[in-house]
């Protein structure tokens, strides 16, 4: 991971490009103008929430059901910026604030892989800058081109997302707790998906560290199977 | 009233994303740190999981299960990033080429 986290930044940043483009359509197809959705991807910078208060308003929702489903999906974000706060330490409160408008998933996984504060934060800024520049330019691209580029989920792009992000849990398996905590949070989130709005299940899911805490470091009898590390 | 919505969706989201950064820079205590030191694990799987049974009814079957499946068989067997991503797509894409 150590020297190859720019390819993993172009690699994540393409993706995000393409979630971009279809963006950029559905919001024009929702109404929006096509310079509101590029002005929006700049100011909000967060994919997912974008998508989802677009989608509200594209099925008649108000505004304020738009937002409200935006915000949730992105209030994983405080969890996200605490755990990555750790390789920010004793940087510049001015360069903090700009680093908090590039957290996104992929930056936020990428910079939690390295170990050495220095790498994360280059692996945050790489991924998060080649995030905003090719989110920005697909949804630029979506909004003004339309629809002319066919179905993304065709292409099975839909399963590059989660296959990035599952590249980057494996690494952070490498305790008994932290394997627990996994396991708990991916429970709670399919759990919650049945009954919760999009973005509270992953909120919740963060909860999941509390629980695994209840096991011991080493030695647990509900673990046991597993074997000795 | 769709520009306000959007500002302030543009704030509040800042507001979220700079929370952590900033207050989570002080020093703390062991306990929380170890607990800290669990949240990655959780909210990576939490989105994983969410990401590959996401649909309009909350929960959706398809391709992608399929996909993940075969993006976690190329991780079993180490291979590189792109190869993970990209064994996803081709197992989702194939599949829904064959629905």
């Amino acid at each position: 991971m150590r020297s190859s986290y720019r390819t993993t930044a172009l690699v994540l940043g393409g993706a995000a490009g393409i979630v971009g483009v279809s963006f950029g359509a559905l919001a024009v197809a929702a109404g929006i103008s096509p310079l509101t959705a590029c002005a929006m991807s700049v100011i909000v910078f967060a994919g997912g929430s974008q998508l989802a208060a677009t989608s509200v308003l594209a099925a008649g929702g108000s505004p304020i059901a738009a937002v409200a489903s935006g915000l949730l999906l992105n209030s994983r974000y405080i969890a996200f910026g605490f755990a990555v706060a750790p390789r920010f330490a004793g940087v510049r409160a001015r360069e903090r604030a700009l680093a908090a408008h590039l957290l996104v998933d992929e930056s936020a996984a990428l910079a939690l892989a390295q170990r050495d504060p220095t790498e994360a934060r280059g692996a945050y800024r790489a991924s998060g800058l080649a995030v905003f520049v090719f989110w920005n330019i697909g949804a630029a691209l979506g909004a003004y081109g339309g629809n002319a580029l066919g179905d993304a989920n065709a292409l099975g792009l839909d399963a590059a997302s989660p296959a990035a992000i599952l590249a980057m849990l494996v690494p952070q398996l490498d305790s008994r707790r932290a394997r627990a905590a996994a396991a708990i949070a991916a429970v709670i989130a399919l759990a919650g998906s049945l009954v919760l709005p999009p973005g509270l299940p992953v909120l919740i899911a963060a909860t999941a560290p509390v629980l695994a805490m209840m096991i011991p470091p080493r030695r647990s009898f509900l673990l046991a199977a597993e074997g000795a590390s | 009233v769709s520009a306000l919505a959007i500002a302030v969706l543009a704030v509040g989201t800042y507001a979220m994303r700079s929370a952590g950064l900033f207050a989570g820079a002080r020093a703390m205590p062991p306990r929380i740190a170890t607990l800290l030191a669990l949240v990655p694990a959780a909210l990576l799987a939490a989105l994983v999981t969410t990401q590959v049974s996401g649909g309009p009814n909350g929960v959706a079957v398809d391709a992608r299960l399929a996909g993940i499946a075969a993006a976690a068989v190329a991780l079993s067997l180490r291979a590189p990033f792109a190869v993970v991503v990209g064994a996803a797509m081709l197992v989702t894409a194939l599949l829904r080429l064959a629905a």
